[in-house]
């Protein structure tokens, strides 16, 4: 654990960068998040994908199927990795303030 | 991916190292991408287990509790007592290094200390000195030496460095089950707040969510759901799974992972597909919605704690006996330790198809049928109608998952299924299947991304045979009936044989199997375009 700062956001993360304590998260922690990314600016397209991250997030508790991502964003995979060069579970979802899934995945 | 190249990593010394065995000093600066992040405080504190705190490998100060030799040595005299296993395997050891070039991760790092004699040896050695006359005249020359924090940190980095896969076992003239060696270190380990996030936090979200990824009953539903319109687009059968439904005559309970990441979804959709075409009268469940039992890397305590609800719920429902998918290790819980530890289930029948009327009296005890004896016993008796042509853009491999094959010898089954659904398989040699299966690298907690130098060192025996199938017959998928292989298995690939890809073996009898009401089916159950327009061939 340790306290990622940048600008006026400071947040606990873990050793991967991933936030603690998602209720905390707000658009300028994800403009921060998403330059440790190498998404140095979110334009529209990412924003898309990160508020239906995000509102996916707080009706469901986890991150979404990846092919279900897909489907109701409209942007296939390559679309994803386009605009989040790690990909959906490691970038996307971290830009997001979600946690990183665990178990058989 | 690990900034190394395959060329790179490929190059394995198996120089020993000068520096004596017995005094370990590893640093774990030096060696990131080997080992594993620890447990959350956060989900220690959860699941009441000793010693949550936040900490570091890399840290010199691990934070321990004050008397934690007192702590370890009284954990293995209670061991010792409890499981006479543990004393025979301790005792009985010869070192005659029948195991030692058995391990993957032996055989993809060249570390001494990853032959399962030494790794044995590390906890043996302070057996020797606390716990037998002679270790304690003889000390050192004796091979035994004391518990030391820096001996404890080597317990840490190699039992946390182990699948419990159980290949060393095949190969001990004594049978010793390494396997066990490394649960009841890891048992002792835990006992002093030394674990690993991967382990616990899927243990974490069991114990509160009934599955590993902390999906809760309505992420569940709509999972199911989204998968049942994925499936209605792939084949135009619509699907009607139930979910905590009392009166089902069976659970079917698989791993989670199975409804939430890909390629475990596609073998998912191929056990809906089969029930539905069958009529079989099933219930998921939104409790029991984990088939994977991540305490049999943690502690006995905690493997009884999390396996109790499959008995539960299945007394809950009312079924008559519990059907469950392609896991792996969940089959070595449910096969050894289910029905002594949350069991009898009497309450349950003994399992019998209700479609073939066969007994399956080998699960008489747990009343818990693996969904590939069940898919073998239907195609045997003609009850499925394949179209194996509808995989014929498909040159399989079949990978034995670890526990299926060594805990409970399914070997034949799955091979069985795969030779009436495909037209093209291919055996990988013969020193690394079925009961010599090599482990994919990533089991017993260790497929997490911070591990994946040793997770792509330790798949490398199994990468190089999916290799030589793949150069010699253009294999082009890897079959396995485990959701941990499905996920690391993928990545693996990926790395060393990237024109191969992975799935489960219920994936592929989803797209053979010819159902009433189907459109004429022009992709497999991932969208994909079968080959030469097959796919309406009589079936």
């Amino acid at each position: 654990m340790s306290t990622f700062t940048q600008g006026n956001v400071s947040i606990e993360v873990d050793e991967d960068g991933f936030m603690l304590e998602p209720e905390k998260w707000n658009e300028d922690v994800a403009k921060a998040l998403a330059t440790t990314e190498g998404v140095n600016e979110l334009n529209d397209e990412h924003w898309k994908l990160v508020h239906y991250l995000r509102n996916y997030f707080l009706q469901f508790g986890v991150a979404p199927m990846i092919r279900k991502l897909c489907k109701e964003t409209g942007y296939d995979l390559k679309k994803v990795y386009e605009l989040f060069p790690s990909g959906p579970a490691k970038g996307a979802c971290k830009v997001a303030g979600l946690a990183k899934p665990t178990g058989c995945v | 991916m690990p900034e190394k190249t395959r060329d790179e990593l490929v190059q394995i010394d198996f120089k020993p190292p000068e520096r004596e065995w017995m005094d370990p000093a590893i640093d774990f600066e030096a060696r990131r991408g080997t080992w594993s992040y620890p447990a959350a405080a956060k989900n220690l504190r959860y699941l009441g287990f000793p010693n949550p705190r936040e900490w570091s490998p890399t840290d010199e100060d691990w934070q321990l509790p004050e008397n934690w030799q007192q702590i370890i040595h009284d954990g293995l005299a209670e061991r010792l007592n409890k499981y006479r296993s543990l004393k025979l395997f301790l005792d009985v050891c010869v070192r005659c290094g029948a195991c030692a070039d058995k391990c993957h991760f032996y055989l993809g790092s060249g570390d001494p200390k990853n032959m399962p004699v030494l790794r044995a040896e590390l906890l043996r050695s302070v057996y020797r000195n606390d716990f037998t006359t002679a270790g304690r005249i003889l000390g050192r020359i004796g091979g035994a030496r004391k518990l030391t924090p820096a001996v404890l940190k080597e317990w840490f980095y190699y039992f946390y460095q182990c699948t419990e896969c159980r290949r060393c076992s095949v190969f001990c003239p004594y049978g010793i089950d390494t396997a066990e060696i490394t649960m009841l270190a890891r048992e002792l380990l835990n006992l002093v707040g030394l674990n690993i996030n991967w382990v616990i936090e899927p243990v974490a979200n069991c114990d509160r969510t009934g599955n590993h990824l902390g999906i809760q009953p309505h992420t569940f539903k709509d999972n199911i759901e989204f998968l049942v319109d994925e499936l209605e687009d792939a084949t135009g059968v619509r699907v009607d799974p139930s979910i905590n439904r009392k009166g089902a005559e069976l659970l079917f309970v698989v791993p989670s992972a199975d409804y939430f990441a890909e390629p475990g979804i596609y073998t998912f959709m191929g056990y809906l597909l089969l029930l539905h075409a069958l009529g079989v009268d099933y219930t998921l469940s939104a409790y029991a919605s984990e088939g994977g039992n991540f305490g049999l890397f943690t502690s006995h305590d905690t493997i009884k704690r999390l396996n109790y609800k499959i008995y539960h719920e299945a007394k809950r429902l009312g079924v008559k006996w519990i059907l469950g998918g392609e896991c792996g290790h969940m089959w070595r819980v449910i096969h050894q330790y289910m029905d002594t530890m949350n069991g009898p289930a009497d309450f349950l029948e003994p399992p019998v198809s209700p479609i073939t009327g066969t007994a399956f009296t080998n699960a008489a005890a747990t009343k818990m049928v693996h969904v590939c004896e069940f898919t073998a016993d239907l195609i045997k008796h003609g009850k499925l109608r394949l179209d194996p042509a509808r995989n014929d853009h498909l040159r399989v491999t079949f990978h034995d998952s670890c526990n299926p094959a060594r805990a409970m010898g399914i070997l034949e089954e799955p091979r069985y299924i795969l030779r009436s659904v495909v037209n093209n398989f291919f055996e990988m040699p013969e020193n690394t299947i079925r009961e010599q299966t090599f482990c994919c690298g990533g089991g017993a907690g260790l497929g997490n991304d911070e591990n994946m130098e040793m997770r792509l060192r330790g798949g490398l025996p199994r990468a190089n045979a999916v290799r030589f199938v793949h150069e010699k017959h253009g294999v082009n998928r890897l079959a396995c009936i485990c959701a941990i292989d499905r996920a690391v298995l993928t990545t693996l690939m990926e790395y060393w044989v990237p024109e191969v890809d992975v799935s489960g073996v219920h994936e592929l009898v989803g797209n053979a199997l010819a159902i009433d009401g189907e459109k004429p089916r022009n992709t497999d159950l991932r969208g994909r375009p079968l080959a030469g327009g097959k796919g309406d061939a009589d079936a």
